[in-house]
């Protein structure tokens, strides 16, 4: 038993769901019990999708557990077959189906239904989401896919994009261009909008491309050993990375690696010179390790950031995680824990955090600027505009979206220069929070949960995710007492206003440098003096 | 009474009520945690499941807005599963754990899941044995929240019913309100039933372990929410006496609880008008102005919140809307049947769903709003069809005069969007 506030991966048949979601014409039959069909809402609300998923559960109840419920499952199997008449059918069972153990799978085949019916094997209690799609996709691939004759031209298969991805939508457009530009055909794009039989038609390609290991790792190595197709392994987010992808399919399909940099205006974004207050910005990492790995590579060498901590949720690929950590001098941290990953991110008090929603949560909590760069991920991530993560409009998509919670350079300046205007002052906050800027209060604020609790319930939706200004004017006056000040340390009176002198969007920083520096001198209380030698202790 | 003629004098109790089994689209009870746990501020909500509850209760309710809310999931792994001794040592370690990091809560409810109700983890059983050992500081209760046992809303009633037998003994004649309600609604009613001269009123539940009422053979309650079944009736086998009216939602709806209430008290007409007959006004008025948009249109309802019949009552009789199937997960007559009684014969009531059968209803009908969950919401607009979430009636303020208004616009506001964009021209 463990506990858990909040969780960065569902359970496997979640995973499966995001297959079968992201492809047309196959249905999925879910033994579980009737709580269980809120994952719909996950499609049809976080990613606004105007279908529901193509899952039907058997909807079990306790009065059903001592009589017939695997009855109950072949009845609901062949409701859904003559329903929805799909191409191939997938059966699985959510963690109570599997502790009834009716076995959906060896059912299924007893029944005379004319389509593939490919059974799951989802161990819900050792596994999770990333483990259900990887396996999932695997599944429907090893039943259906065979090898076959080549496409005359060169083609390619695009794997791994499917539902509730990051941003997955759009860089599957971004890789098709960057295809289209060597002369590479795609011949299937799966899961994402493929059909069964389509993924029949998997082996006419001449190699894979494997946009996200997470999701179809298995699956591209099946694909090598049965149809003989190399598949990629660079993943193409970032400018270096996506030069590297270029070579390595280019080397894999036998042309020439041409490219088209016309649109691509990251490099030079990243050189001007109101980017030079980016210059060793202190950044946390976490998310899902393929885009970790690659946010950890763009913020070093393309935005001249310093990687202060990284790590990833999903331990199957915790060992390429620890090397990257090893190779940027950071402990890696590899958790689903989401209250560890607080822990790390406070003791780093990184300038951003770049992670996933949950982050960002960490972020508004303790008052640090965030952008999500991984599942698992929010509405607001599903942009209606076009913003891919991956080739060169990828780049220039990152830049953009990891700045915009700083304060900009040129912004910087002048807050700084004009502090003690009467408009301009600090508790207006940065003109990028709007109006509705929680105000960094220095000496706490009201008790948090008063200010929660009036009013009794506030509306919670879905949509509601990020909260709404109660509550981050709460939680943000929580943070800073938690964070201001320890109990044993002094502030003296002229060094606590010239702490007030510092811009607010550093004060914190400076505040806590300072702290931690008095407590390695032994000291107790703090002057003037003391901050300015904690200033130039941690100057860089 | 005289019938007047012209109306049908069959009401909706009368109606066979169409019963239904099959897929559902509803939440399980575990999702009630996430407004009880704002409501009772001591109180912890440790679920004892799957991480597919750990996954609803974040993705689903999606109160991802403080680090630490004031519920968790246990996490059922393998080894729990292998043996029951195992699972109960881990279960003490666990909240052990939980109450060392987290002093000041004051009520632990440990809640059963799908998972752990097909295991037979006997919550019952370490809910006594972990009250003993944090005890006083520490009240441990339990309840299922199980999708194989509840549904969404059930859930508060299975955890407001966990704490009846344990509530203290008293003698003297007091109110009860019983439900979860927003503050500022739970005030406007005490506040009501006090200028009548009502009292003591007591609220379950309360917001601290502190303040929790008592019961005994002369109390009497009255229910806030029509899913209350199972806590009404540990009320009533302690003793207490339940107060029976329509529910609160609209002027209709609040004068005759409110009605039902002064009655049991003895409060004379003079003073019952004197005391609603502004907000009563009010609320007709408010009323009038946000429903002005549903007059003359269907609507349909499929089960979610359990609120679905004392709706439409509303809707039909205060809103001018024209109901087509009010479907409701289960049907406890002992509570929705004063709303039954107020709505004529003609809709189709239904208990239970079969999800796939109900939407060809729906495509069917056409009706003018569908009132559905999350799951359903978007791609019947994307079938051009108009819906109401039905989430929303169970967290925003919707009860009583001051909210009548409010009410009749969360179900008009989707009316008059769908009047207002121009989209046509775009598609």
């Amino acid at each position: 038993m463990k506990l858990t506030v909040w969780t960065y991966e569902g359970p496997p048949h979640v995973g499966a769901m995001r297959v079968a979601t992201a492809m047309r014409g196959l249905h999925y039959v879910l033994h579980a019990p009737q709580g269980d069909t809120y994952a719909d809402l996950l499609f049809t609300m976080i990613e606004r999708r105007d279908h529901r998923p193509p899952v039907t559960y058997t909807t079990f109840e306790g009065r059903d557990l001592g009589e017939d419920t695997a009855g109950i499952f072949k009845q609901t199997c062949q409701d859904a077959y003559d329903r929805f008449k799909p191409q191939a059918i997938i059966v699985g069972a959510s963690c109570t189906a599997e502790l009834i153990q009716d076995d959906p799978g060896g059912l299924a085949e007893t029944m005379d239904i004319p389509v593939p019916v490919i059974p799951l094997e989802l161990p819900s209690y050792q596994r999770k989401e990333n483990f259900g799609s990887d396996e999932t996709f695997y599944q429907i691939v090893k039943a259906l896919a065979r090898p076959m004759d080549r496409t005359p031209e060169v083609t390619v298969n695009i794997l791994g994009p499917l539902a509730l991805g990051f941003r997955h939508r759009d860089d599957i457009e971004e890789i098709k261009g960057l295809l289209y530009e060597m002369g590479i055909g795609v011949n299937v794009v799966a899961p994402f909008d493929a059909t069964p039989m389509d993924i029949t038609q998997l082996g006419a390609a001449h190699a894979n491309i494997l946009m996200y290991p997470e999701h179809a790792e298995t699956a591209a190595r099946h694909l090598e050993r049965t149809c003989g197709q190399p598949y990629t392994k660079t993943v193409p987010i970032g400018v270096a990375a996506t030069h590297e992808f270029i070579a390595e399919v280019a080397q894999i399909c036998g042309v020439e690696p041409r490219k088209d940099l016309s649109r691509l205006r990251q490099p030079w974004w990243s050189k001007s010179v109101d980017s030079t207050y980016l210059t060793g910005k202190r950044v946390f990492l976490f998310g899902d390790a393929t885009h970790v790995k690659a946010a950890a590579r763009i913020a070093r060498d393309e935005m001249g950031f310093e990687v202060v901590g990284l790590g990833c949720y999903n331990r199957e690929f915790a060992r390429s995680i620890r090397d990257l950590a090893k190779d940027f001098g950071v402990t890696p941290l590899i958790t689903d824990d989401y209250l560890e990953v607080e822990k790390a991110i406070e003791d780093a008090s990184p300038e951003m955090i770049l992670g996933t929603q949950m982050e960002r949560h960490i972020g508004k909590r303790l008052g640090i600027p965030c952008a999500v760069i991984s599942a698992p991920v929010h509405v607001q991530d599903f942009p209606a505009r076009y913003s891919p993560q991956m080739g060169w409009e990828g780049a220039n998509v990152i830049f953009d979206t990891w700045i915009h919670p700083l304060v900009m350079g040129l912004e910087e300046h002048l807050l700084a220069m004009f502090r003690e205007d009467f408009e301009f002052h600090d508790e207006a906050g940065p003109s990028h929070h709007g109006g509705h800027a929680p105000k960094p209060s220095e000496n706490g604020g009201p008790a948090p949960q008063t200010a929660v609790t009036h009013g009794g319930p506030a509306p919670q939706t879905p949509r509601d995710i990020s909260g709404t200004g109660n509550e981050e004017v709460a939680s943000q006056a929580q943070t800073e007492a938690q964070s201001s000040g320890s109990d044993v340390m002094v502030w003296l009176a002229d060094a606590e206003r010239e702490l007030k002198k510092i811009p607010f969007f550093v004060r914190g920083k400076a505040r806590r440098n300072t702290e931690k520096f008095a407590t390695e001198q032994g000291l107790q209380e703090i002057s003037l003096d003391t901050l300015y030698e904690a200033k130039a202790h941690y100057a860089r | 009474m005289n019938t007047p003629a012209g109306i049908p004098s069959g009401t909706c109790r009368d109606t066979p009520v169409l019963k239904e089994r099959g897929q559902r689209e509803v939440f399980c009870g575990l999702t009630g945690i996430i407004w009880l746990h704002r409501k009772m501020q001591d109180a912890f909500f440790l679920v004892i499941g799957s991480r597919t509850c750990a996954h609803l209760l974040q993705s689903a309710a999606g109160v991802m807005i403080f680090a630490e809310p004031r519920f968790g999931t246990a996490i059922l792994e393998e080894t729990d599963l292998a043996g029951m001794a195992d699972a109960h040592e881990e279960l003490d370690r666990e909240v052990a754990r939980l109450l060392s990091r987290r002093p000041d809560i004051k009520q632990l409810f440990l809640v059963g899941s799908c998972p752990s109700e097909v295991i037979k983890l006997d919550l019952t059983r370490a809910a006594e044995r972990l009250t003993v050992e944090h005890a006083p500081h520490v009240r441990v209760l339990n309840y299922s929240g199980s999708g194989i046992e509840t549904t969404f809303t059930q859930g508060e009633d299975a955890c407001l019913a966990s704490m009846v037998p344990v509530l203290p003994s008293i003698d003297q004649r007091e109110l009860m309100l019983v439900g979860a309600l927003p503050d500022v609604v739970e005030d406007q009613a005490v506040s009501l039933l006090t200028q009548m001269g009502i009292g003591p009123i007591r609220v379950l539940p309360a917001p601290r372990a502190s303040d929790t009422p008592g019961v005994g053979p002369n109390t009497v309650f009255a229910c806030l929410q029509p899913f209350l079944g199972d806590t009404a009736a540990a009320l009533t086998r302690r003793g207490a006496t339940m107060i029976s009216a329509p529910f609160p939602f609209g002027e209709e709806g609040t004068t005759l609880w409110l009605r039902a209430i002064a009655d049991e008290f003895g409060v004379d007409d003079e003073t019952f008008d004197r005391v609603t007959a502004a907000p009563r006004a009010r609320a007709r008025k408010a009323i009038a102005n946000a429903s002005a948009a549903l007059q003359g249109k269907t609507i349909f309802f499929m089960p979610d919140s359990q609120l679905e019949i004392p709706l439409a009552r509303f809707l039909t009789r205060e809103c001018g809307m024209e109901a087509i199937e009010v479907g409701q997960p289960f049907i406890h007559k002992g509570l929705v049947g004063p709303d039954l009684d107020l709505m004529p014969a003609g809709p189709t009531i239904s208990e239970g769903q079969d999800v796939d059968k109900q939407l060809d209803r729906v495509r069917a009908a056409r009706p003018d709003l569908t009132v559905c969950g999350l799951g359903l919401a978007n791609p019947l607009e994307a079938e051009g069809l108009t819906t109401k979430w039905a989430i929303e009636l169970v967290f925003t303020p919707v009860h009583f005069y001051e909210q009548a208004g409010d009410l009749a616009g969360l179900f008009s506001r989707p009316i008059r969007r769908r009047a207002l964009l121009k989209l046509e021209a775009a598609e």
